[in-house]
């Protein structure tokens, strides 16, 4: 053994795969503790809004369109439903918005006209038109993930802020600057 | 003594809160195509297209309404003639990677795919200069 002896790995080498090891174990103990943010979000913020056509969601009012969109006004897409706690929720802040002079189109998922009436005469009605969409297909046409959602899409049709879940009083001034800038 | 009776009395008597939509699900949400061959392709796609609602399930295992309406829109669709992939990929440009439960290549993910083959190099590597060694002695 004196002469070639086989070249010793060096010692720091051994620790190597314990280390790699140890390092996985604290990767797995951190996500387990920091779970993943659970909201899908839209990927498609600052692409056109797709092409839509959506009767009216309650009889003898306006549908909503993507024509109605793109007439050089921001507006404020409001996904809700009658059915949706956190909507009745956020109605307040709608209303605030609304009288600082922001339109809100809403649109109705899964609704039933005698409940959504219900649902406008209880917590008031800030939207300009409402559309009825009982397939949740403008959802998945513009990557929404549940309600109550909004989004800013400004006066040429392109959708520039999503926002998932209510609108929260705190968040009011957030949204109107998000409508400012996208009037920009 | 008598607040708490009530208290018990208040739990036993609570309504749940309806949070879901009263219409009926969708009409393709529990139906098959008629087509048996579409009905195998749209239930492929939907096994491996994640669910927005309870993300750890794909929309076919699913009983959420927006899980339901997405199986009826990617029927409607396959019915219509539409591939399974361009849908796929229509979901994605919509909702990210993470909506899909089968991971494409990309500049993002193409490490996963080669890192075994490397550690594999890397272990024939190792192995071969081990037993070069040996023979040698």
């Amino acid at each position: 053994m004196t002469e070639g002896a086989p070249k010793r790995t060096a010692p720091w080498l051994l620790w190597l795969p314990a280390l790699v090891f140890a390092l996985f174990i604290a990767l797995v103990a951190y996500n387990l503790r920091n779970p993943a943010e659970r909201e899908v979000r839209s990927a498609l913020i600052g692409k056109p809004l797709p092409e839509f056509n959506l009767p009216a969601a309650l009889p003898g009012q306006q549908g909503l369109t993507r024509a109605d969109m793109v007439d050089g006004k921001v507006r404020l897409l409001n996904i809700f439903a009658s059915w949706c706690v956190p909507c009745a929720v956020e109605a307040p802040q709608l209303a605030e918005l609304r009288g600082k002079g922001v339109e809100v189109v809403g649109v109705a998922i899964k609704d039933r006209p005698a409940d959504l009436g219900a649902f406008l005469a209880r917590n008031g009605n800030p939207f300009s038109r409402i559309g009825a969409d009982n397939l949740s297909a403008i959802q998945f046409a513009i990557g929404s993930s549940g309600v109550p959602e909004s989004f800013v899409i400004d006066g040429k049709g392109v959708i520039r802020y999503q926002h998932i879940g209510e609108i929260r009083p705190e968040q009011v001034p957030m949204i109107l600057e998000k409508m400012r800038e996208a009037g920009q | 003594m008598k607040r708490q009776i009530l208290a018990i009395l208040a739990l036993i008597l609570a309504q749940p809160v309806l949070a879901d939509s009263s219409l009926p699900p969708a009409p393709y949400a529990y139906r098959q195509l008629e087509n048996p061959a579409q009905e195998h392709e749209a239930k492929a796609l939907m096994e491996t297209i994640r669910c927005l609602q309870c993300q750890g399930q794909s929309i076919a295992d699913s009983d959420a309404p927006i899980a339901g309406d997405m199986r009826h829109q990617i029927r409607e669709r396959i019915k219509a003639g539409e591939q399974p992939e361009a849908i796929r990929a229509w979901l994605v440009e919509r909702y990210g990677d993470y909506v899909s439960y089968a991971p494409q290549v990309t500049t993002r993910t193409w490490p996963l795919y080669a890192a075994p083959f490397a550690l594999l190099g890397l272990a024939f590597l190792i192995a071969r200069r081990r037993f070069k060694r040996r023979a040698g002695q």
